[in-house]
């Protein structure tokens, strides 16, 4: 369910650009997702084939990046995958920061036909 | 013979949704209304808090918008104590978004200055995702969910201006460790205030009131300040490098 307006989103901002620049088909888009944005990839590409139909993204594939979510250590410094259960840094075991490493929700680029 | 291109969009995909966001909250804030967006897990105890916070809040008029996925009990339940109450159900959806919000203060008449409660959709995951045009995201925990919360939803956590602690009154009879809890949240959100409540007993809620009135006042001096300022982003949560902790 929470995938299917941004998947619309994706959709439209993709068929915007593409439009601009005269394209006849989108064959892929990029996405730069992380796992902390909360969205499920396999679930936007189910939901992209069903509402991208009669769009000029019918039959685009939709390729992925990840994005691990990074602490950065408030005692070295050094960036890190957080452990479960704990926000302490494997170095030097001080408390980790939130990032913005993680939390990244873009289309980085798609690739038309014209 | 077709000509394929690849073409960098760099596109944020919250961006039209954060674009209604700060209309909603530019517009709210021209007429006086401070949005506070009420997050939690089901069963916490948001629309308790809610009544508790209103029944403390002086010089202020509450309004409150439901987010169920169905059901209008809880706006039922409010509008049986004079507050106005409006009800957004989202059949099935997990968090309201900007241009719900949007479209439901179009129908609201603010008569006076004031505080609008926005109850989100009980889930600790998605509402936290979403701007909905806030000047303030209140999360509302338990000492019933146990003490580990911070670590398992790490981003409601971190994206609260304010959390509430509720249910304090069950101290006594669970095992809830809460140097373990306070050490999360304080790695998540160095600043953020903690306020320990009980929907039972009505303790704490002066304070939460109290806070409310304040940032409701700052907002409103600060606004007058930055009016004609066309650089005038809203609230962005930005954490500070130093390294002092609480």
């Amino acid at each position: 369910m929470h995938e299917f307006p941004i998947t619309q989103q994706i959709i439209k901002l993709a068929e915007k650009h593409a439009t601009e620049l005269c394209a006849s088909r989108i064959k892929s888009i990029k996405l730069v997702v992380g796992d902390y944005c909360g969205f499920v990839g396999d679930s936007i590409q189910m939901y992209f084939d069903v509402i991208s139909e009669g769009t000029l993204c019918e039959g685009a594939t939709i390729e992925i990046e990840h994005v691990k979510p990074k602490m950065k250590c408030t005692g070295c410094g050094s960036l890190f995958e957080r452990e479960f259960l704990s926000f302490a840094c494997p170095k030097c075991g001080a408390d980790g920061e939130p990032t913005e490493i993680g939390k990244e929700f873009y289309i980085e680029s798609i690739e038309i036909e014209r | 013979m077709h000509d394929v291109l690849k073409v960098n969009m760099m596109a944020n995909i919250h961006d039209e949704n954060d674009h209604i966001a700060s209309h909603t909250n530019e517009d709210l804030t021209d007429r006086h209304i401070y949005v506070i967006n009420v997050m939690g897990a089901p069963g916490v105890g948001k629309t308790t808090t809610l009544k508790n916070i209103i029944k403390n809040l002086k010089g202020l008029k509450p309004y409150v918008i439901e987010g169920d996925i169905e059901s209008d009990i809880d706006t039922r339940d409010l509008r049986s104590l004079g507050i106005d109450t409006f009800q957004i159900n989202t059949f099935g959806a997990c968090h309201l978004d900007a241009p719900m919000i949007h479209n439901q203060v179009q129908n609201i008449k603010f008569d006076e200055k004031g505080v609008l409660f926005i109850e989100n959709i009980g889930n600790l995951v998605c509402p936290a995702e979403f701007s909905i045009g806030e000047h303030c995201k209140m999360l509302i925990s338990t000492v019933t969910e146990g003490s580990d919360k911070p670590y398992k939803y790490p981003l409601a956590f971190e994206k609260a201006d304010a959390i509430i602690l509720n249910k304090v009154d069950l101290l006594p009879y669970l095992d809830f460790d809460e140097e373990f809890y306070m050490k999360g949240v304080r790695a998540l959100n160095k600043e953020v205030p903690v306020f320990k409540v009980s929907g039972k007993t009505g303790e704490g809620f002066a304070e939460v009131a109290a806070w409310i009135q304040e940032r409701a006042q700052e907002e409103k001096t600060a606004h007058h300040h930055h009016h004609g300022d066309e650089n005038g982003h809203h609230h962005h949560h930005e954490h500070d490098t130093a390294h002092n902790h609480d």
